[in-house]
């Protein structure tokens, strides 16, 4: 007989019924994002060279850079004037973009993150290219990087970090004492001094 | 005069809000038995006004009809297909009295009616001049061959038992222990309906993996919203029959005063074990639908109607 098989079936969809849909109710609820997830890409000027890398190696050709040299006047008399890559134009065209994440990647000055942030749909395809001001923007959406594991190796930057801290520390420290030592010693000196001149006014 | 107009009336706004009723409740029981929530937003709580805002949506959709159909016979198959069940929602009581005509032969009416709804989808399937849709036409006669035998004797099985062919006569003569001695019947009763409204499992003739949607392929608009109507008005006649029938109809706890809403809880429970079947079940295949009915079905039906005579004649 199939009358178990038939009366377990019903028992599974009833079963269903009685607990919690799984049903993400996104426009109402804000969807609970993984970390790391990529929503846009967002840029920070500042950190940009216009070194070109991440438009080139971008696989879908979607990012644009323009920039012109600018000469900066030598600091001291007599020096060399120097030269800056000014950015003018840096923009991101999402309808091309797909997400792959090696313009991040390629970035040697960290000017790109991914920011978790997706709505930014529009009606005119020409919308969904990013000029760098916008793309600016995106960058106050981008989190904090996420904590180590518990018993992680500490990260390069904050080793290097660190001991520069600790050198300047002992730098300061022996100038300090050095300083310390000399007042000392002057003020020894003075001491010595006004000591004979009292000593011969006697 | 103005209690028959009555009557009219209110058969018609339960046969308009039933089935959208039933709709709903398909639409959300089997949303949440599938781990979903179905329609969230129409009528701003819970989707209520889903089914309203659909039929909104098929009245404005363009009238359609394929160049090489059968124009009558096309436009004339979804009233086929329900006004038949308008016509057996007249004759099924509700409680002792609350009936829109009472017969005495109601119940043969009924089910001699409910045979003319499957017409209907056999006329679209025919006329739709769609190799699809005859295919699925065909399944639908084959399927009413198969299933109407069964559905006949188990029902004639309860009249046997109750001594009258009035529906409203078999539900006064109920009593619970019927429950076990009509117990074959109910089930057989209530597989054969299933597979006369064409609900999953025995969906064959709209299979949409194989023959794209049977005969209703080439409808759409307000026809084929008929069509869909005439299916959920069928859940809901088959749902009353199965509650007037062998559940006792208003019997209840204070069946004097409450008796209709006896009716109307027990019809909905079976609406209600309709959807889940649906929701639980794949759908048979046409060789294990044939099979299902002439040797499961039949010798059921015909076992379960020796049981009813030995039954009968014990209890003279």
């Amino acid at each position: 007989m199939k009358i178990p098989g038939l009366a377990k079936g019903l028992a599974v969809t009833f079963r269903q019924m009685t607990q919690r849909s799984v049903t993400a109710h996104y426009p109402d609820a804000m969807p609970e994002l993984p970390p790391r997830s990529r929503g846009v890409i967002a840029l920070i000027e500042e950190n940009c060279t216009s070194c070109m890398l991440c438009a080139r190696e971008c696989p879908a050709w979607c990012i644009y850079i323009d920039s012109h040299k600018d000469v900066v006047p030598a600091s001291t008399e007599g020096g060399k004037d120097k030269t800056r890559n000014v950015l003018d134009r840096f923009a991101i065209d999402f309808s091309l973009c797909m997400y792959c994440s090696i313009c991040i990647e390629a970035c040697p000055f960290d000017a790109l993150h991914w920011s978790p942030e997706f709505e930014y749909a529009e009606t005119d395809i020409h919308e969904l290219t990013h000029e760098k001001d916008r793309l600016r923007e995106w960058m106050w959406t981008v989190p904090a990087p996420a904590a180590l594991d518990e018993h992680a190796e500490p990260a390069k930057e904050i080793g290097v970090a660190q001991k520069t801290a600790q050198k300047t520390a002992q730098k300061t420290a022996q100038k300090a004492a050095e300083q310390a030592a000399e007042q000392a010693a002057e003020q020894a000196a003075d001491r010595a001094a006004d000591r004979a001149a009292e000593q011969e006014g006697t | 005069m103005l209690e028959v107009l009555l009557r009219v009336v209110l058969v018609m706004v339960a046969f308009l809000v039933l089935p959208l009723l039933v709709g709903q409740l398909e639409h959300k029981a089997m949303a949440h038995m599938q781990s979903r929530v179905g329609p969230m937003y129409a009528g701003m709580f819970h989707g209520w006004a889903q089914l309203v805002a659909d039929g909104v949506k098929f009245v404005q959709k363009e009238d359609v009809v394929p160049a090489a159909a059968d124009r009558t016979v096309f436009k004339l198959a979804p009233a086929v297909a329900l006004l038949p069940y308008l016509v057996a929602m007249l004759v099924i009581p509700l409680g002792p009295g609350i009936v829109g005509q009472d017969l005495d032969l109601s119940l043969f009416f009924v089910l001699a009616v409910m045979g003319v709804g499957v017409v209907g989808t056999l006329m679209g399937g025919w006329s739709s001049a769609n190799k699809f849709s005859l295919l699925g036409g065909i399944r639908v006669a084959a399927q009413l061959m198969a299933y109407e035998l069964p559905f006949v004797l188990a029902a004639a099985s309860v009249a046997m038992a109750a001594g009258t062919l009035s529906l409203a006569g078999i539900v006064a003569a109920w009593q619970p222990w019927w429950l076990l001695w009509q117990g074959i019947a109910l089930v057989v009763f209530f597989v054969a309906g299933l597979a006369e409204l064409q609900r999953p499992p025995f969906d064959m003739p709209v299979a949409d993996a194989e023959i794209v949607f049977g005969p209703y392929t080439e409808y759409g608009g307000l026809r084929f919203a008929l069509f869909i109507l005439a299916e959920y008005a069928g859940i809901v006649v088959l749902s009353a029959l199965v509650a007037v029938l062998f559940l006792g109809g208003w019997h209840g706890p204070f069946e004097d005063t409450v008796g209709f809403v006896w009716t109307l809880v027990k019809t909905f429970a079976v609406a209600f074990v309709v959807i889940w079947v649906r929701v639980s079940y794949p759908r048979m295949r046409e060789d294990q639908l044939q099979r299902l009915a002439w040797q499961g079905l039949v010798p059921l039906a015909l076992l379960q109607l020796a049981v009813t005579a030995v039954g009968v004649v014990v209890q003279q």
